[in-house]
């Protein structure tokens, strides 16, 4: 009898039914951008400028949803960037090998090697001494956020020339683009940085569906007893959720160095919450183990794609940007709500 | 056994607290015995002020205690944390603002309500993240990430872009000192909210409710408590501590800025109630080692200043005691020192032995 | 014969602070048999059981599992389940968000990583061979408790498992999905694996099993086929003491409450979770509602108490009619209720004794009447002696008492509040039989004191001693009323079973 009905589709979990809606929600809003605003949002470059503009956040949100799943937190991630941002622009104003080509792969190595030691040492903190993850997670945003201004309390432009040329760079898609008023054909720009995110989103998604480390998380976040009684080394997993958080934090400080290459104190500031938001809005829970990175991926489009409608709508201010994003969170929030009450009565009966 | 040890010890919570605050304390001496006098001043609206660093310290931490005290119960009954404190207090701010600017003048009752006005505004807004944690089962800290991103922009929304100032010797009063009476206000209200929540304890079930609904709500709920009655009791006490809070703000500064106004309390403020020995996933809880708390961070940040430490970097020192405080009081750190301890005793209890 | 163990445990001792929770235990497992591990809370069960699972370390003795050469030396749960010893406990140890197929293999496979297709087929074959009505990619938590526990042994045996330990694995199940269990128990013990199985029902005991151990105090009273221990010896060896008790219970009996006031009356009550039923109780009557588990008879009573919402129905309480849509209004008109899950519903376990025993007594008083500190510790004492609740003090917290020590609390905690009519869900689940006989007695008791009480039980036997009228459920229906000459176990399975066809 089990065995037959095995070619029958199984009913959505509740991650994916979480992510269907929230990649329904973005289409829609996306396509009725189209219909009443109109101008920048029927060109291709629309969203790749949404991309350009937030494919650090992209990175950020993923390293969220990592730890998220697995039943932790970790806002450190904003100040985890704003460190990298500094000390990378810091170095390539260097001298010596700094300012050659090489000083560019280093700058990345630093940037990842700083992303590696906050994930290691809060991921020891709170998977080795189990510590509560949000209070060593505030104190690894404080280390960070007073580390930045230690280096400079003053904002350091890049003045590094072959950097200065990644920043430029942009892969062209010329039949994505439009013709311009004065008839000239302008290629959609795509920014390394974009590409970057997409991998950093196609990988994640492979390590959390294809490898076990992935799949450890996924457990430690359903039940971390259970996970503990399956043989899953709990304390590991949680840490490497950490490690890896950590690295794609520092990874996201470059990349973000990429677009706007110059370090301040106040470089992604928050940015930790926009990417808890996107996690959450893509059908992350917070209390773990349900959770998608493609739907994070939606969550950070959604949260841009507003942004962008208040600006190009008579609204355009930034507190009306603040409060639409708060309200699409409110809205999301009470939707999964409803709809995992719904799904458990139903189960129920 | 160690369940049994730390419920008979009522001082456990809190011992790593003292003993933080000790260390400070010492260290302090050490470094400058002169951190500890206390002088008397006049302040620049005339009135004779005590000085020091210590009444700075007590005096700078009132509004972070008073708001602490309120997240230690959101904390207890709701096994969360509120991180929306900072951007409703922007919002309180406004309020009592707005109102007196209605009021166009400011005078003792004026100022009460508007201050009234303020917190029934702040507890609705409180009864908002409650609502959504209560009823809608969301976790705390998601359902108060929503004004926590927008609490500014409505404040703003509320009260325009200006900053608008207040001067009034009422609201220097509050926010400093009242003529002939040396002490700065603030820290008078923190003992009043201190009393009042102190009041509420004695003369209600509210702690044995709070902590039967943050342990097992269901549980609770079959015991004849409404648990969602108790968690929006919690946010709505929090409520008035933001808004007081926020009075104290407005006052200190005798001008309203919505940007600046109560920003990042809430971290410490979640950090107080960590730092006390509160479990911040809900259950049982010590108001006073919220406030103590509220006490170390200030006097850390203080000593950090005193060491000519530059205000933006204070962070980074403070992240780094932070940091020890908890490897301090974490169980699994504190059961890996009992043991070792342990060891040496006996180790040493078998030497004398041998030797005898 | 000495070629068919597959484990031997011999002089095991375990030292805790203060005690000796086992001392010189012998334990013999053989190849495809079903052992019985019985004895009382605190005899040793659990320790023994953790010590082979390697989650505590022996004082002294020696393990042999068969196929390993010499002494087994057993640290963790991973050496457990490397040498062949797997354990499978009462509350479920999947993670509920993965597959079916991915908690069977999940933490034991080689690689790093995960061959999705090769974990279904081989899960599939799985689950047709052992019969579980499971499909590999269903999500772990849309299946039903009894197919999750099953899981878990599918993926015990497929760990190639010599010795299988069930740890009270039927305490949740119902009397269908314990069938469908015991069936795989049996086909398991064909395929010569040992099962050790730990239980309270002693009736699946001699369902199942081809041994008993007993333990009794931390040492093993002896090990006897089952065929040779009746059951009442059985009791008798676990507790240690001649069974005058019991037949003391049967004595006294149930008395018939007679024409004696009507206490609480409900028409057409109906909750969320329960059909609309008609219920009286009289003063001083115990009454029992029965059926299997999943029948209705936990719904029915927690809609007396207002625990589900309350959809529809008249109430009348001592003769008035009122209103009771919540527990507290329960509380208020004299009702009170003791959860069927202790640990989920009942304890709240951070809070001290003290504070368990006084807390419904506090939320009657009140929210603005707090009990003074003196008058709590009045409380508590009289509760903890009168019961006999056995603790180190009143402010140890709840959750370090043994299993019915808390249910002792939890009693306490309704007695204080003197309840006209008190509703008992499976007091004695999971918890030893001398405190199961001590409820029974009080029970007996608080209606010689003119307290009403609805009793219910997996156990007829127990029932029957303490109730004068069976209400009997099936498929959420009230389907029987029985009392006097109709309250014989048999009368009342035929009832349950549906004796009509």
């Amino acid at each position: 009898m089990s065995g037959k009905n095995n070619r029958r589709r199984e009913p959505l979990t509740d991650a994916q039914l979480l992510m269907t809606i929230s990649i329904g929600i973005f289409v829609a809003m996306y396509v009725l951008a189209m219909i009443f605003l109109g101008g920048g949002f029927l060109k291709a470059q629309q969203i790749f400028d949404l991309l350009n503009d937030n494919s650090y956040l992209i990175i950020i949100s993923c390293a969220l949803t990592v730890v998220m799943i697995g039943g932790g937190i970790n806002i450190s991630v904003g100040g985890v960037i704003g460190l990298t941002v500094m000390a990378c622009a810091l170095f390539l104003n260097g001298t010596g090998i700094a300012a050659g080509p090489l000083g560019i792969v280093i700058a990345l190595l630093l940037a990842l090697g700083i992303g590696l030691a906050f994930g290691v040492g809060m991921g020891f903190l709170v998977s080795y001494l189990e510590i509560q993850p949000f209070i060593v997670s505030l104190a690894g945003m404080f280390l960070a956020r007073g580390l930045t201004t230690i280096l400079s309390v003053n904002p350091v432009k890049v003045a590094h020339e072959g950097f200065g040329e990644l920043v430029k760079a942009k892969i062209k898609i010329p039949f994505l683009g439009y013709v311009a008023q004065n008839g000239n054909l302008i290629p959609a720009k795509i920014e390394i940085g974009t590409v970057v995110a997409i991998c950093v989103v196609i990988l994640m998604y492979l390590l959390l569906r294809y490898v076990k480390l992935g799949r450890n998380i996924y457990a430690l976040g359903g039940n971390r007893q259970s996970a503990l009684m399956l043989g899953i080394n709990v304390k590991r997993t949680c840490f490497s959720s950490y490690v890896i958080s950590g690295v794609l934090s520092g990874l996201a400080g470059f990349v973000f160095l990429m677009h706007k290459p110059a370090g301040n104190a106040s470089v992604a500031m928050r940015s930790e919450m926009d990417a808890i938001a996107a996690s959450i809005i893509g059908g992350t829970l917070l209390t773990g183990g349900v959770g998608n990175v493609i739907g994070t991926f939606f969550g950070v489009m959604i949260l841009a794609t507003i942004q962008k409608i208040i600006a190009l709508s008579p609204l355009n201010a930034s507190w009306w940007q603040e409060m639409a994003s708060g309200a699409m969170l409110g809205f999301f929030i009470i939707l999964q709500s409803v709809v995992l009450s719904n799904r458990g009565k139903k189960a129920k009966n | 056994m160690s369940s049994k040890k730390r419920a008979s010890s009522g001082l456990g919570q809190l011992l790593i607290p003292l003993i933080a605050l000790g260390i400070l304390l010492l260290f302090n001496l050490l470094r400058d015995p002169s951190f500890f006098s206390i002088g008397v001043a006049v302040n620049n609206s005339g009135n004779q002020v005590l000085t020091g660093n210590l009444i700075s310290i007590i005096d700078s931490a009132s509004e972070l205690a008073i708001i602490a005290m309120g997240m230690t119960l959101v904390t207890a009954a709701c096994g969360g944390q509120d991180i929306s404190v900072g951007a409703v207090g922007a919002i309180s701010g406004a309020v009592l603002v707005k109102v007196l600017q209605a009021f166009g003048a400011i005078t003792g009752p004026t100022v009460l309500l508007a201050l009234l006005v303020s917190i029934l505004v702040t507890i609705l807004f409180k009864l908002f993240n409650g609502t959504l944690v209560a009823v809608f089962r969301i976790q705390p800290m998601i359902a108060t990430l929503i004004l926590y991103s927008c609490g500014r922009s409505i404040a703003y929304w509320i009260n325009g872009d200006a900053t608008p100032q207040l001067n009034s010797p009422i609201l220097s009063a509050i926010g400093m000192t009242i003529p002939g009476i040396p002490v700065p206000t603030p820290i008078f209200c923190v003992l009043l909210v201190g009393l009042l929540l102190a009041l509420i304890f004695k003369f209600t079930n509210i702690s044995l409710y709070t902590q039967s609904v943050g342990i097992n709500q269901g549980a609770a709920r079959l015991n004849g408590i409404n648990p969602t009655a108790i968690k929006l009791l919690s946010f709505a006490l929090l409520g008035v501590c933001v808004a007081i809070s926020s009075l104290i703000g407005v006052s200190r500064l005798g001008q309203l800025n919505h940007k600046t106004l109560l920003v990042d309390i809430e971290m410490d403020a979640i950090l107080a109630v960590a730092i006390g020995g509160n479990n911040l996933g809900g259950g049982k809880f010590k108001l006073s080692g919220s406030i103590l708390g509220a006490y170390i961070i200030q006097m850390l940040t203080t000593t950090l200043y005193a060491m000519k430490v530059s205000p933006v970097n204070v962070k980074a020192y403070k992240a780094i005691v932070i940091i020890i405080i908890v490897i301090a009081g974490s169980p699994v750190v504190q059961a890996k020192v009992s043991a070792l301890w342990k060891k040496l005793r006996s180790g040493r209890a078998a030497a004398s032995k041998e030797v005898g | 014969m000495q070629n068919d163990v597959v484990l031997t445990m011999r002089g095991i001792d375990k030292y805790f602070p203060g005690t000796r929770a086992l001392d010189h235990v012998d334990f013999t497992l053989r190849k495809g048999e079903v052992h019985a591990l019985m004895g009382e809370n605190g005899a040793g069960k659990s320790t023994l059981i953790k010590v082979l699972t390697g989650v505590y370390e022996k004082d002294a003795g020696s393990i042999w599992v068969e196929g390993s050469e010499g002494e087994a030396h057993i640290h963790s749960p991973q050496d457990a389940q490397n040498i062949g010893i797997s354990t499978v406990y009462q509350e479920i140890t999947l993670c509920p968000n993965l597959t079916v197929a991915e908690n069977m293999f999940i933490g034991r496979t080689s690689g790093g990583t995960v061959p999705w297709k090769e974990y279904e087929k081989r899960a599939t074959e799985i689950l047709n061979n052992l019969g579980i009505p499971a499909r590999a990619k269903q999500e772990l938590s849309r299946c039903s408790l009894a197919v999750q526990q099953m899981v878990a042994i599918a993926r015990a045996v497929d760990m190639n498992c010599k010795v299988l330990i069930l740890d009270e694995p039927t305490s949740s199940l119902d009397e269908k999905e314990v069938e469908m269990l015991f069936k795989l128990m049996r086909d398991l013990k064909s395929r010569g694996v040992g099962i050790i199985f730990v239980t309270h029902f002693l009736e699946q005991v001699y369902e199942v099993s081809d041994r008993i151990t007993v333990l009794r105090n931390g040492q093993l009273v002896g090990e006897y086929p089952v065929s040779e221990l009746p059951q009442v010896e059985l009791v008798a060896k676990m507790m240690g003491k001649d069974l005058d008790d019991l037949e003391d219970m049967e004595a006294v009996g149930a008395k018939s409450a007679g024409k004696a006031e009507v206490v609480y009356e409900a028409q057409g009550l109906s909750s969320t979770d329960c059909r609309p039923y008609d219920f009286a109780i009289r003063r001083g009557e115990v009454n029992g509602f029965t059926g299997l588990l999943g029948s209705g008879r936990s719904e029915s009573v927690r809609a007396i108490f207002g625990a589900d919402r309350v959809t529809g129905g008249k109430v009348r309480v001592k003769g008035s009619e009122v209103k009771i849509s919540s527990p507290h209004d329960a509380m208020k008109h004299g009702i009170g209720y003791l959860p069927e899950d202790r640990k989920r519903d009942g304890i709240i376990a951070d809070l001290s004794v003290r504070d368990n025993i006084i807390l419904a007594m506090q939320v009657m008083k009140g929210f603005f009447h707090p009990m003074s500190k003196a008058q709590m510790k009045e409380f508590a004492d009289e509760y903890i002696k009168a019961l006999q609740i056995k603790t180190a003090s009143q402010d140890t917290p709840i959750k370090s008492l043994s299993g019915g020590n808390q249910q002792k609390v939890i009693l306490a905690r309704w007695l204080l509040t003197h309840p006209d009519y008190l509703i008992l869900d499976e007091p004695t689940r999971g918890i030893d039989v001398g405190t199961k006989l001590e409820i029974q007695k009080l029970v007996l008791k608080l209606a010689e004191e003119n307290m009403s009480v609805t009793f219910i039980s997996s156990e007829i036997e127990e029932m029957l001693r303490t109730c004068s009228r069976l209400i009997v459920m099936r498929d959420r229906k009230i389907v029987g009323e029985l009392t006097g000459d109709q309250l014989t176990q048999g009368y009342v399975m035929k009832t349950i079973a549906g004796g009509d066809q």
